[in-house]
Protein backbone atom coordinates (compact mmCIF):
# COMPACT_ATOMS: atom_id res chain seq x y z
CA UNK A 1 0.00 0.00 0.00
CA UNK A 2 3.08 2.45 0.46
CA UNK A 3 4.19 2.45 -3.07
CA UNK A 4 1.45 3.06 -4.92
CA UNK A 5 1.83 7.21 -5.55
CA UNK A 6 -0.57 9.48 -3.59
CA UNK A 7 -3.21 11.17 -5.61
CA UNK A 8 -4.46 14.38 -5.12
CA UNK A 9 -7.94 15.24 -6.78
CA UNK A 10 -9.78 17.74 -6.02
CA UNK A 11 -13.92 18.03 -5.60
CA UNK A 12 -15.27 15.46 -8.09
CA UNK A 13 -17.42 17.14 -10.94
CA UNK A 14 -20.38 15.44 -12.14
CA UNK A 15 -20.73 15.28 -15.88
CA UNK A 16 -24.66 16.46 -16.38
CA UNK A 17 -25.62 13.07 -18.15
CA UNK A 18 -28.69 13.34 -20.06
CA UNK A 19 -29.77 10.02 -21.89
CA UNK A 20 -31.02 10.40 -25.03
CA UNK A 21 -34.07 9.29 -26.53
CA UNK A 22 -33.00 6.98 -28.66
CA UNK A 23 -31.25 5.10 -25.95
CA UNK A 24 -34.10 5.05 -23.27
CA UNK A 25 -36.50 3.73 -26.60
CA UNK A 26 -33.47 0.84 -27.26
CA UNK A 27 -33.62 0.03 -23.13
CA UNK A 28 -37.21 -0.41 -23.01
CA UNK A 29 -37.40 -2.42 -26.44
CA UNK A 30 -34.47 -4.73 -25.45
CA UNK A 31 -36.17 -5.30 -21.86
CA UNK A 32 -40.07 -5.97 -23.04
CA UNK A 33 -37.87 -8.65 -25.93
CA UNK A 34 -35.84 -10.47 -22.59
CA UNK A 35 -39.39 -10.39 -21.16
CA UNK A 36 -41.27 -12.14 -23.94
CA UNK A 37 -38.54 -14.38 -24.33
CA UNK A 38 -38.61 -15.48 -20.49
CA UNK A 39 -42.42 -15.81 -20.42
CA UNK A 40 -41.88 -18.02 -23.66
CA UNK A 41 -39.77 -20.09 -21.69
CA UNK A 42 -41.98 -20.31 -18.80
CA UNK A 43 -44.70 -21.75 -20.94
CA UNK A 44 -42.76 -23.74 -22.46
CA UNK A 45 -41.41 -25.28 -19.16
CA UNK A 46 -45.01 -25.39 -17.67
CA UNK A 47 -46.14 -27.31 -20.42
CA UNK A 48 -43.90 -30.02 -20.62
CA UNK A 49 -43.26 -30.41 -16.84
CA UNK A 50 -46.88 -32.16 -17.29
CA UNK A 51 -45.06 -35.42 -19.43
CA UNK A 52 -42.22 -36.09 -16.81
CA UNK A 53 -42.13 -36.91 -13.34
CA UNK A 54 -42.17 -35.80 -10.65
CA UNK A 55 -45.48 -34.12 -10.89
CA UNK A 56 -47.01 -32.59 -7.92
CA UNK A 57 -50.48 -34.14 -7.86
CA UNK A 58 -51.42 -32.67 -4.59
CA UNK A 59 -50.53 -29.38 -5.29
CA UNK A 60 -52.16 -29.18 -8.68
CA UNK A 61 -55.52 -30.70 -6.85
CA UNK A 62 -55.27 -27.80 -4.36
CA UNK A 63 -54.82 -25.59 -6.78
CA UNK A 64 -57.95 -27.00 -8.37
CA UNK A 65 -59.81 -26.34 -5.41
CA UNK A 66 -58.61 -22.53 -5.40
CA UNK A 67 -59.06 -21.15 -9.04
CA UNK A 68 -62.05 -23.69 -9.60
CA UNK A 69 -64.27 -24.01 -6.76
CA UNK A 70 -62.92 -20.31 -5.25
CA UNK A 71 -64.66 -18.53 -8.19
CA UNK A 72 -67.29 -19.92 -8.73
CA UNK A 73 -69.61 -17.53 -6.86
CA UNK A 74 -68.15 -14.68 -8.89
CA UNK A 75 -68.68 -16.13 -12.06
CA UNK A 76 -71.87 -17.87 -11.22
CA UNK A 77 -73.33 -14.52 -9.65
CA UNK A 78 -71.67 -12.30 -12.52
CA UNK A 79 -73.03 -14.61 -15.29
CA UNK A 80 -76.71 -14.44 -14.02
CA UNK A 81 -76.66 -10.81 -13.74
CA UNK A 82 -75.36 -10.48 -17.10
CA UNK A 83 -77.81 -13.18 -18.71
CA UNK A 84 -80.61 -11.31 -17.31
CA UNK A 85 -79.25 -7.92 -18.86
CA UNK A 86 -78.49 -8.97 -21.91
CA UNK A 87 -82.01 -10.54 -22.36
CA UNK A 88 -83.48 -6.98 -21.60
CA UNK A 89 -81.26 -5.27 -23.84
CA UNK A 90 -81.77 -7.10 -26.95
CA UNK A 91 -85.27 -7.54 -26.05
CA UNK A 92 -86.08 -3.69 -26.65
CA UNK A 93 -84.69 -3.95 -30.36
CA UNK A 94 -86.63 -7.22 -31.26
CA UNK A 95 -89.65 -6.25 -30.11
CA UNK A 96 -89.46 -3.27 -32.67
CA UNK A 97 -89.92 -6.20 -34.95
CA UNK A 98 -92.73 -7.70 -33.48
CA UNK A 99 -89.84 -10.72 -33.26
CA UNK A 100 -89.58 -10.47 -28.99
CA UNK A 101 -89.05 -14.54 -29.64
CA UNK A 102 -85.76 -14.04 -31.17
CA UNK A 103 -84.46 -12.81 -27.92
CA UNK A 104 -83.42 -16.47 -26.69
CA UNK A 105 -81.78 -17.17 -29.96
CA UNK A 106 -79.44 -14.36 -29.61
CA UNK A 107 -79.07 -14.26 -26.32
CA UNK A 108 -77.84 -17.65 -26.52
CA UNK A 109 -75.17 -17.25 -29.15
CA UNK A 110 -74.04 -13.83 -27.44
CA UNK A 111 -73.25 -16.09 -24.31
CA UNK A 112 -72.13 -19.15 -25.98
CA UNK A 113 -69.56 -18.20 -28.34
CA UNK A 114 -68.48 -14.67 -26.95
CA UNK A 115 -69.39 -13.20 -23.44
CA UNK A 116 -69.45 -16.77 -21.42
CA UNK A 117 -65.93 -17.46 -22.35
CA UNK A 118 -64.60 -13.73 -21.77
CA UNK A 119 -66.35 -12.45 -19.10
CA UNK A 120 -65.33 -15.69 -17.19
CA UNK A 121 -61.43 -15.33 -18.42
CA UNK A 122 -61.43 -11.52 -17.25
CA UNK A 123 -62.98 -12.44 -13.88
CA UNK A 124 -60.87 -15.08 -13.27
CA UNK A 125 -57.68 -13.42 -14.34
CA UNK A 126 -58.68 -10.68 -11.55
CA UNK A 127 -59.39 -12.96 -9.01
CA UNK A 128 -56.66 -15.26 -9.54
CA UNK A 129 -53.88 -13.89 -11.90
CA UNK A 130 -53.22 -11.09 -8.67
CA UNK A 131 -53.70 -14.37 -6.11
CA UNK A 132 -50.72 -16.14 -8.09
CA UNK A 133 -48.79 -13.04 -8.32
CA UNK A 134 -48.89 -11.86 -4.88
CA UNK A 135 -48.29 -15.72 -3.44
CA UNK A 136 -45.67 -16.21 -5.69
CA UNK A 137 -44.26 -12.27 -5.53
CA UNK A 138 -44.14 -12.87 -1.34
CA UNK A 139 -42.23 -16.33 -2.21
CA UNK A 140 -39.78 -15.14 -4.22
CA UNK A 141 -38.63 -11.83 -2.33
CA UNK A 142 -38.62 -14.03 0.53
CA UNK A 143 -35.96 -15.97 -0.61
CA UNK A 144 -38.55 -18.75 -0.50
CA UNK A 145 -37.68 -19.89 -4.50
CA UNK A 146 -34.49 -20.06 -3.65
CA UNK A 147 -34.60 -22.01 -0.67
CA UNK A 148 -36.61 -24.62 -2.56
CA UNK A 149 -34.13 -24.76 -5.54
CA UNK A 150 -31.25 -25.00 -2.93
CA UNK A 151 -33.21 -28.39 -1.67
CA UNK A 152 -33.74 -29.63 -4.92
CA UNK A 153 -36.82 -29.10 -6.11
CA UNK A 154 -37.73 -27.53 -9.01
CA UNK A 155 -40.20 -24.17 -8.68
CA UNK A 156 -41.75 -24.60 -11.93
CA UNK A 157 -42.67 -27.87 -11.41
CA UNK A 158 -43.88 -26.98 -7.85
CA UNK A 159 -45.55 -23.85 -8.07
CA UNK A 160 -45.95 -23.26 -12.01
CA UNK A 161 -47.19 -26.69 -13.45
CA UNK A 162 -49.82 -27.12 -10.87
CA UNK A 163 -51.27 -23.55 -11.42
CA UNK A 164 -51.27 -24.24 -15.08
CA UNK A 165 -52.75 -27.81 -15.24
CA UNK A 166 -55.80 -26.35 -13.01
CA UNK A 167 -56.89 -23.02 -14.78
CA UNK A 168 -56.82 -25.64 -18.11
CA UNK A 169 -59.40 -27.99 -16.41
CA UNK A 170 -61.25 -25.31 -14.74
CA UNK A 171 -61.77 -22.37 -16.15
CA UNK A 172 -63.90 -24.35 -19.43
CA UNK A 173 -65.52 -25.80 -16.61
CA UNK A 174 -66.17 -22.45 -14.72
CA UNK A 175 -67.09 -20.63 -18.70
CA UNK A 176 -69.86 -23.81 -19.30
CA UNK A 177 -71.19 -23.16 -15.58
CA UNK A 178 -71.11 -19.25 -16.86
CA UNK A 179 -73.21 -19.72 -20.16
CA UNK A 180 -75.81 -22.25 -18.17
CA UNK A 181 -76.51 -19.55 -15.50
CA UNK A 182 -76.31 -16.90 -17.89
CA UNK A 183 -78.98 -18.26 -19.77
CA UNK A 184 -81.35 -19.22 -16.74
CA UNK A 185 -80.86 -15.89 -15.99
CA UNK A 186 -81.99 -14.90 -19.38
CA UNK A 187 -84.85 -17.09 -18.87
CA UNK A 188 -85.85 -15.47 -15.88
CA UNK A 189 -85.64 -11.74 -17.21
CA UNK A 190 -88.11 -13.09 -20.51
CA UNK A 191 -90.72 -14.57 -18.29
CA UNK A 192 -90.97 -11.72 -16.30
CA UNK A 193 -90.20 -8.37 -18.73
CA UNK A 194 -91.06 -9.78 -21.43
CA UNK A 195 -93.91 -12.05 -20.69
CA UNK A 196 -91.98 -14.91 -22.50
CA UNK A 197 -92.75 -18.55 -21.96
CA UNK A 198 -89.44 -20.51 -20.18
CA UNK A 199 -90.09 -23.22 -22.56
CA UNK A 200 -89.83 -21.69 -25.37
CA UNK A 201 -87.10 -19.75 -24.56
CA UNK A 202 -85.07 -22.35 -23.53
CA UNK A 203 -86.09 -24.45 -26.53
CA UNK A 204 -85.17 -21.39 -29.00
CA UNK A 205 -81.51 -20.91 -27.01
CA UNK A 206 -80.55 -24.53 -27.16
CA UNK A 207 -81.34 -24.78 -31.09
CA UNK A 208 -79.82 -21.70 -31.79
CA UNK A 209 -76.39 -23.38 -30.69
CA UNK A 210 -74.54 -25.35 -33.50
CA UNK A 211 -71.31 -27.30 -33.08
CA UNK A 212 -69.25 -24.49 -34.52
CA UNK A 213 -70.03 -22.37 -31.24
CA UNK A 214 -69.95 -24.84 -28.38
CA UNK A 215 -66.21 -25.70 -30.02
CA UNK A 216 -65.60 -22.22 -29.79
CA UNK A 217 -67.25 -21.46 -26.71
CA UNK A 218 -64.93 -24.12 -24.91
CA UNK A 219 -62.05 -23.73 -26.38
CA UNK A 220 -61.38 -20.05 -26.09
CA UNK A 221 -61.11 -20.62 -21.96
CA UNK A 222 -58.54 -22.96 -22.44
CA UNK A 223 -56.30 -20.21 -23.80
CA UNK A 224 -57.62 -17.76 -21.70
CA UNK A 225 -57.06 -20.19 -18.66
CA UNK A 226 -53.09 -20.68 -19.80
CA UNK A 227 -52.85 -17.27 -20.61
CA UNK A 228 -53.82 -16.02 -16.67
CA UNK A 229 -51.63 -18.84 -14.99
CA UNK A 230 -48.67 -17.99 -17.09
CA UNK A 231 -48.60 -14.47 -17.04
CA UNK A 232 -49.17 -14.84 -13.02
CA UNK A 233 -46.42 -16.92 -12.47
CA UNK A 234 -44.19 -15.16 -14.72
CA UNK A 235 -45.17 -11.72 -12.95
CA UNK A 236 -44.76 -13.47 -9.30
CA UNK A 237 -41.63 -15.51 -9.60
CA UNK A 238 -39.73 -12.26 -11.97
CA UNK A 239 -40.54 -9.63 -8.67
CA UNK A 240 -37.66 -7.28 -7.48
CA UNK A 241 -37.92 -4.78 -4.76
CA UNK A 242 -39.57 -6.08 -1.96
CA UNK A 243 -43.25 -5.23 -1.01
CA UNK A 244 -43.70 -2.45 -3.35
CA UNK A 245 -42.70 -4.91 -5.75
CA UNK A 246 -44.79 -7.36 -5.15
CA UNK A 247 -47.58 -4.48 -5.45
CA UNK A 248 -46.67 -3.72 -8.45
CA UNK A 249 -46.12 -7.14 -10.04
CA UNK A 250 -49.86 -8.13 -8.71
CA UNK A 251 -51.23 -5.30 -10.02
CA UNK A 252 -49.60 -6.24 -13.54
CA UNK A 253 -50.34 -9.66 -13.97
CA UNK A 254 -54.26 -8.32 -13.84
CA UNK A 255 -53.71 -5.76 -16.44
CA UNK A 256 -51.28 -8.02 -18.59
CA UNK A 257 -53.73 -10.90 -18.07
CA UNK A 258 -56.83 -9.14 -19.07
CA UNK A 259 -55.03 -7.20 -22.25
CA UNK A 260 -53.95 -10.55 -23.19
CA UNK A 261 -56.87 -12.33 -23.17
CA UNK A 262 -59.30 -9.16 -25.27
CA UNK A 263 -56.47 -9.95 -27.95
CA UNK A 264 -56.47 -13.26 -27.80
CA UNK A 265 -60.13 -13.34 -28.30
CA UNK A 266 -60.09 -11.10 -31.77
CA UNK A 267 -57.61 -13.49 -32.98
CA UNK A 268 -59.36 -16.64 -31.85
CA UNK A 269 -62.90 -15.67 -32.64
CA UNK A 270 -61.21 -15.03 -36.21
CA UNK A 271 -59.82 -18.23 -36.08
CA UNK A 272 -63.15 -20.04 -34.90
CA UNK A 273 -64.99 -18.62 -37.76
CA UNK A 274 -63.07 -19.66 -40.19
CA UNK A 275 -62.86 -23.09 -39.07
CA UNK A 276 -66.44 -23.50 -38.79
CA UNK A 277 -67.09 -22.52 -42.18
CA UNK A 278 -64.62 -25.08 -43.32
CA UNK A 279 -65.31 -27.98 -41.04
CA UNK A 280 -68.73 -27.56 -39.85
CA UNK B 1 -27.50 -42.15 14.61
CA UNK B 2 -26.56 -40.56 18.12
CA UNK B 3 -25.64 -37.04 18.72
CA UNK B 4 -23.15 -37.87 21.47
CA UNK B 5 -20.95 -35.44 19.67
CA UNK B 6 -18.51 -38.53 18.69
CA UNK B 7 -16.12 -37.69 15.68
CA UNK B 8 -17.08 -41.21 14.65
CA UNK B 9 -20.73 -40.60 14.22
CA UNK B 10 -22.54 -42.02 10.44
CA UNK B 11 -22.14 -39.17 9.63
CA UNK B 12 -18.13 -37.81 9.91
CA UNK B 13 -16.27 -37.17 7.41
CA UNK B 14 -13.55 -39.80 7.57
CA UNK B 15 -12.78 -40.00 4.05
CA UNK B 16 -12.08 -36.76 2.51
CA UNK B 17 -11.77 -35.52 -0.79
CA UNK B 18 -8.80 -34.58 -1.26
CA UNK B 19 -9.38 -31.36 -3.44
CA UNK B 20 -10.68 -28.17 -2.35
CA UNK B 21 -13.97 -28.20 -1.33
CA UNK B 22 -15.03 -24.80 -2.84
CA UNK B 23 -12.94 -23.45 -5.77
CA UNK B 24 -13.70 -20.02 -7.22
CA UNK B 25 -11.55 -19.60 -10.39
CA UNK B 26 -11.57 -16.17 -12.25
CA UNK B 27 -15.24 -15.31 -11.11
CA UNK B 28 -17.03 -11.99 -12.18
CA UNK B 29 -20.56 -11.60 -11.60
CA UNK B 30 -22.86 -8.53 -11.82
CA UNK B 31 -26.01 -7.21 -12.82
CA UNK B 32 -27.31 -4.43 -14.93
CA UNK B 33 -26.15 -1.85 -12.13
CA UNK B 34 -22.76 -3.07 -12.57
CA UNK B 35 -20.17 -5.52 -11.78
CA UNK B 36 -19.71 -6.85 -7.87
CA UNK B 37 -17.39 -9.46 -8.42
CA UNK B 38 -14.00 -9.38 -10.36
CA UNK B 39 -11.76 -11.89 -11.17
CA UNK B 40 -12.60 -13.75 -7.60
CA UNK B 41 -10.38 -16.22 -7.07
CA UNK B 42 -10.24 -18.60 -3.84
CA UNK B 43 -10.19 -22.01 -2.49
CA UNK B 44 -11.56 -23.38 0.75
CA UNK B 45 -10.61 -26.87 2.19
CA UNK B 46 -12.23 -29.70 3.36
CA UNK B 47 -13.74 -28.72 6.80
CA UNK B 48 -12.03 -25.87 6.75
CA UNK B 49 -14.10 -22.27 7.95
CA UNK B 50 -13.79 -19.19 5.92
CA UNK B 51 -15.69 -15.86 6.52
CA UNK B 52 -16.87 -13.79 4.34
CA UNK B 53 -16.36 -10.06 6.20
CA UNK B 54 -17.65 -6.78 4.11
CA UNK B 55 -20.69 -4.28 4.37
CA UNK B 56 -23.98 -4.76 2.77
CA UNK B 57 -23.84 -5.06 -0.91
CA UNK B 58 -20.22 -5.75 -1.53
CA UNK B 59 -20.79 -9.78 -2.78
CA UNK B 60 -20.56 -11.64 0.30
CA UNK B 61 -24.87 -13.55 -0.63
CA UNK B 62 -23.62 -13.26 -4.31
CA UNK B 63 -20.79 -15.55 -3.39
CA UNK B 64 -22.88 -18.10 -1.55
CA UNK B 65 -25.25 -18.45 -3.89
CA UNK B 66 -22.64 -19.19 -6.95
CA UNK B 67 -21.28 -21.98 -4.52
CA UNK B 68 -24.22 -23.10 -4.31
CA UNK B 69 -25.07 -23.02 -7.63
CA UNK B 70 -28.31 -20.87 -7.27
CA UNK B 71 -26.63 -18.28 -10.35
CA UNK B 72 -24.26 -18.72 -12.57
CA UNK B 73 -21.48 -16.33 -12.69
CA UNK B 74 -20.99 -14.31 -15.93
CA UNK B 75 -17.70 -15.28 -15.96
CA UNK B 76 -15.01 -17.89 -14.78
CA UNK B 77 -15.15 -21.30 -12.62
CA UNK B 78 -17.04 -22.51 -9.92
CA UNK B 79 -15.83 -25.76 -8.67
CA UNK B 80 -17.65 -27.81 -5.32
CA UNK B 81 -16.62 -31.09 -4.16
CA UNK B 82 -14.45 -31.25 -7.58
CA UNK B 83 -17.41 -31.07 -9.79
CA UNK B 84 -17.59 -27.54 -12.07
CA UNK B 85 -21.11 -26.01 -10.62
CA UNK B 86 -20.74 -23.11 -13.14
CA UNK B 87 -21.37 -25.75 -16.14
CA UNK B 88 -24.45 -27.95 -14.81
CA UNK B 89 -27.47 -28.29 -16.04
CA UNK B 90 -30.54 -27.02 -13.75
CA UNK B 91 -31.35 -30.96 -13.28
CA UNK B 92 -27.39 -32.01 -12.43
CA UNK B 93 -27.43 -29.09 -9.66
CA UNK B 94 -30.71 -30.08 -8.22
CA UNK B 95 -29.14 -33.56 -7.80
CA UNK B 96 -26.15 -31.88 -6.52
CA UNK B 97 -27.63 -29.32 -4.00
CA UNK B 98 -28.07 -32.73 -1.46
CA UNK B 99 -24.53 -32.31 -0.44
CA UNK B 100 -24.98 -28.31 0.22
CA UNK B 101 -26.99 -27.13 3.13
CA UNK B 102 -27.90 -23.47 2.82
CA UNK B 103 -29.39 -21.14 5.76
CA UNK B 104 -30.83 -18.04 4.05
CA UNK B 105 -30.79 -14.71 5.75
CA UNK B 106 -34.17 -14.53 6.83
CA UNK B 107 -34.60 -18.41 7.39
CA UNK B 108 -36.53 -17.92 4.25
CA UNK B 109 -38.95 -21.11 5.84
CA UNK B 110 -42.11 -21.84 3.76
CA UNK B 111 -43.84 -19.66 5.48
CA UNK B 112 -47.66 -21.88 5.08
CA UNK B 113 -46.11 -25.13 6.55
CA UNK B 114 -45.39 -26.38 9.73
CA UNK B 115 -42.40 -26.61 11.30
CA UNK B 116 -41.89 -30.63 10.92
CA UNK B 117 -42.87 -30.39 7.47
CA UNK B 118 -40.19 -27.26 6.56
CA UNK B 119 -37.10 -29.83 7.41
CA UNK B 120 -38.81 -32.73 6.63
CA UNK B 121 -39.84 -31.11 3.43
CA UNK B 122 -36.16 -32.57 1.35
CA UNK B 123 -36.26 -35.72 2.68
CA UNK B 124 -40.04 -35.97 1.34
CA UNK B 125 -38.91 -34.78 -2.07
CA UNK B 126 -36.55 -37.33 -2.02
CA UNK B 127 -39.22 -40.21 -1.32
CA UNK B 128 -37.63 -41.34 1.94
CA UNK B 129 -40.04 -43.76 3.48
CA UNK B 130 -42.31 -41.76 6.24
CA UNK B 131 -40.49 -44.66 9.28
CA UNK B 132 -37.28 -42.93 8.61
CA UNK B 133 -38.20 -39.23 7.70
CA UNK B 134 -40.08 -38.92 11.61
CA UNK B 135 -36.66 -39.78 13.51
CA UNK B 136 -34.50 -37.86 11.37
CA UNK B 137 -36.64 -34.89 11.96
CA UNK B 138 -36.67 -34.98 15.63
CA UNK B 139 -32.66 -35.57 15.67
CA UNK B 140 -32.13 -32.03 13.98
CA UNK B 141 -34.44 -30.37 15.94
CA UNK B 142 -33.28 -31.59 19.12
CA UNK B 143 -29.65 -30.94 17.89
CA UNK B 144 -31.26 -26.87 17.54
CA UNK B 145 -33.15 -27.24 20.63
CA UNK B 146 -36.26 -27.00 19.29
CA UNK B 147 -37.75 -30.53 19.16
CA UNK B 148 -41.51 -29.12 20.81
CA UNK B 149 -42.14 -26.84 17.86
CA UNK B 150 -42.88 -29.53 15.73
CA UNK B 151 -46.55 -28.35 14.79
CA UNK B 152 -45.78 -24.72 15.11
CA UNK B 153 -45.94 -22.33 12.19
CA UNK B 154 -43.23 -19.82 11.10
CA UNK B 155 -44.94 -17.01 12.04
CA UNK B 156 -45.29 -18.44 15.67
CA UNK B 157 -41.58 -18.29 16.14
CA UNK B 158 -39.22 -15.74 17.28
CA UNK B 159 -36.65 -14.63 15.00
CA UNK B 160 -33.64 -16.48 16.38
CA UNK B 161 -35.85 -19.83 16.49
CA UNK B 162 -37.13 -19.42 13.20
CA UNK B 163 -32.86 -18.74 12.09
CA UNK B 164 -32.69 -22.77 14.04
CA UNK B 165 -35.36 -24.38 12.23
CA UNK B 166 -33.46 -23.23 9.00
CA UNK B 167 -30.07 -24.49 10.12
CA UNK B 168 -32.22 -28.14 11.01
CA UNK B 169 -33.82 -28.27 7.84
CA UNK B 170 -30.21 -27.11 5.73
CA UNK B 171 -29.14 -30.50 8.15
CA UNK B 172 -31.50 -33.10 7.72
CA UNK B 173 -30.09 -34.07 4.84
CA UNK B 174 -26.39 -34.83 6.15
CA UNK B 175 -24.85 -32.09 3.78
CA UNK B 176 -20.79 -32.14 3.58
CA UNK B 177 -20.90 -28.09 2.75
CA UNK B 178 -23.10 -25.67 5.14
CA UNK B 179 -23.16 -21.69 3.79
CA UNK B 180 -24.86 -19.33 6.24
CA UNK B 181 -26.16 -16.24 4.82
CA UNK B 182 -25.85 -13.58 7.87
CA UNK B 183 -27.02 -16.25 10.25
CA UNK B 184 -26.87 -13.78 13.16
CA UNK B 185 -28.19 -10.62 11.13
CA UNK B 186 -31.16 -8.72 13.01
CA UNK B 187 -30.61 -10.74 16.06
CA UNK B 188 -29.83 -10.06 19.75
CA UNK B 189 -26.94 -10.65 21.21
CA UNK B 190 -27.85 -13.73 23.59
CA UNK B 191 -29.45 -14.64 20.78
CA UNK B 192 -26.48 -14.62 18.40
CA UNK B 193 -24.43 -16.02 20.72
CA UNK B 194 -26.87 -19.40 20.22
CA UNK B 195 -26.67 -19.31 16.68
CA UNK B 196 -22.78 -19.49 16.86
CA UNK B 197 -22.40 -22.25 19.36
CA UNK B 198 -24.43 -23.93 17.06
CA UNK B 199 -22.77 -23.31 14.45
CA UNK B 200 -19.64 -24.21 16.53
CA UNK B 201 -20.67 -27.96 17.15
CA UNK B 202 -21.82 -28.63 13.50
CA UNK B 203 -18.22 -28.03 12.47
CA UNK B 204 -16.63 -29.73 15.30
CA UNK B 205 -19.42 -32.03 15.28
CA UNK B 206 -20.15 -33.18 12.21
CA UNK B 207 -17.01 -32.04 10.52
CA UNK B 208 -18.97 -29.61 7.74
CA UNK B 209 -17.01 -27.31 5.55
CA UNK B 210 -18.45 -24.02 6.74
CA UNK B 211 -18.81 -20.51 4.50
CA UNK B 212 -20.38 -17.99 6.73
CA UNK B 213 -21.38 -14.62 5.34
CA UNK B 214 -21.00 -11.73 7.99
CA UNK B 215 -20.90 -8.46 8.91
CA UNK B 216 -20.23 -8.67 12.05
CA UNK B 217 -16.11 -9.46 12.94
CA UNK B 218 -16.83 -11.29 16.33
CA UNK B 219 -18.94 -14.23 14.68
CA UNK B 220 -15.53 -14.93 12.92
CA UNK B 221 -13.53 -14.68 15.92
CA UNK B 222 -16.03 -16.62 17.59
CA UNK B 223 -15.41 -19.25 15.19
CA UNK B 224 -11.62 -18.65 15.09
CA UNK B 225 -11.13 -19.00 18.87
CA UNK B 226 -13.69 -21.46 20.43
CA UNK B 227 -14.51 -24.93 19.75
CA UNK B 228 -17.43 -27.54 20.93
CA UNK B 229 -16.12 -29.68 23.65
CA UNK B 230 -18.32 -32.42 23.06
CA UNK B 231 -17.53 -33.99 26.36
CA UNK B 232 -17.88 -30.96 28.05
CA UNK B 233 -21.32 -30.26 25.65
CA UNK B 234 -19.60 -26.90 26.01
CA UNK B 235 -17.94 -24.09 23.81
CA UNK B 236 -14.02 -24.02 25.52
CA UNK B 237 -11.50 -21.56 24.46
CA UNK B 238 -9.08 -22.79 22.23
CA UNK B 239 -5.07 -21.93 23.51
CA UNK B 240 -3.00 -19.93 21.44
CA UNK B 241 -1.76 -21.27 18.53
CA UNK B 242 -3.73 -24.12 19.05
CA UNK B 243 -6.38 -25.65 15.81
CA UNK B 244 -10.13 -26.63 16.35
CA UNK B 245 -9.15 -29.50 14.03
CA UNK B 246 -10.63 -27.03 11.76
CA UNK B 247 -8.94 -23.76 10.35
CA UNK B 248 -10.81 -20.84 10.20
CA UNK B 249 -9.92 -17.87 7.38
CA UNK B 250 -10.92 -14.71 6.69
CA UNK B 251 -11.73 -12.86 3.59
CA UNK B 252 -12.70 -9.48 3.43
CA UNK B 253 -14.96 -7.76 0.79
CA UNK B 254 -15.15 -4.12 -0.34
CA UNK B 255 -17.12 -1.91 -2.68
CA UNK B 256 -15.40 -2.06 -6.25
CA UNK B 257 -14.67 0.92 -7.86
CA UNK B 258 -13.83 2.60 -4.21
CA UNK B 259 -10.47 4.07 -3.00
CA UNK B 260 -8.98 3.09 -0.14
CA UNK B 261 -8.14 5.72 2.67
CA UNK B 262 -4.88 6.81 1.07
CA UNK B 263 -7.15 7.42 -2.16
CA UNK B 264 -5.78 4.94 -4.35
CA UNK B 265 -7.65 2.20 -6.24
CA UNK B 266 -6.23 -0.59 -4.45
CA UNK B 267 -8.36 -3.53 -5.32
CA UNK B 268 -10.17 -4.22 -7.99
CA UNK B 269 -11.58 -7.41 -7.90
CA UNK B 270 -14.10 -6.99 -4.17
CA UNK B 271 -11.89 -9.27 -2.17
CA UNK B 272 -9.68 -6.97 0.06
CA UNK B 273 -8.27 -9.43 2.20
CA UNK B 274 -7.54 -12.69 2.41
CA UNK B 275 -5.91 -14.05 5.91
CA UNK B 276 -5.65 -15.51 8.78
CA UNK B 277 -7.57 -14.33 12.28
CA UNK B 278 -4.32 -12.74 13.75
CA UNK B 279 -3.39 -10.92 10.87
CA UNK B 280 -7.28 -9.50 10.91
CA UNK B 281 -7.01 -8.52 14.75
CA UNK B 282 -3.49 -7.33 14.14
CA UNK B 283 -3.99 -5.17 10.80
CA UNK B 284 -3.17 -1.68 10.61
CA UNK B 285 -5.58 -1.33 7.58
CA UNK B 286 -8.21 1.56 8.17
CA UNK B 287 -11.00 -0.36 6.68
CA UNK B 288 -10.20 -3.20 8.23
CA UNK B 289 -10.18 -2.09 11.56
CA UNK B 290 -13.55 -0.53 10.91
CA UNK B 291 -14.98 -3.98 11.70
CA UNK B 292 -13.28 -4.41 15.11
CA UNK B 293 -14.77 -1.97 16.47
Amino acid sequence: MADAPLQVTGPEVKADVRTPVREVLTDVFRTFVAGVQDYSLLCARSVSNIFSRPFYFQDTLTQMDDIGVGSLPIVLLAGLFIGAVLVLQTATQFVRFGQASLTGDAVSIALVRELGPTLTGLLVAGRCASGIASELGSMQVTEQVDAMRAMGTDPYRKLVTPRVVATLLMVPLLTALNDFVGLLGGCISAMFSLRLGAVEFWTRAINALDLGDLMQGLAKPVVYGFILATVGCYKGLTVRGGTQGVGRATTQAVVVSSVMIIIADLFLTKFALYMSDKIF
Amino acid sequence: MVIAGAATSEYSRADLHGGPAVKFSDVSMGFDEGEVLRGVSFAVAERETLILLGETGTGKTLTLKLAAGLLRPSSGRVEVLGEDVSEMSERELLEFRRKIGFVFQEGALFDSMTVEENVAYRLREEHVPESEIAPRVEEVLEFVELGHTLEMLPSELSGGMRRRVSIARALVSRPEIVLYDSPTAGLDPVTSQTIITLILRLRDVYGVTSLLATHRLQDGFALANFRFDAKEKSVVRLAKGQQAGAVTRFMVYRHLEGKNEAGNEEYDNGIYFDGTPEEVMTSKDPYIRRFLV
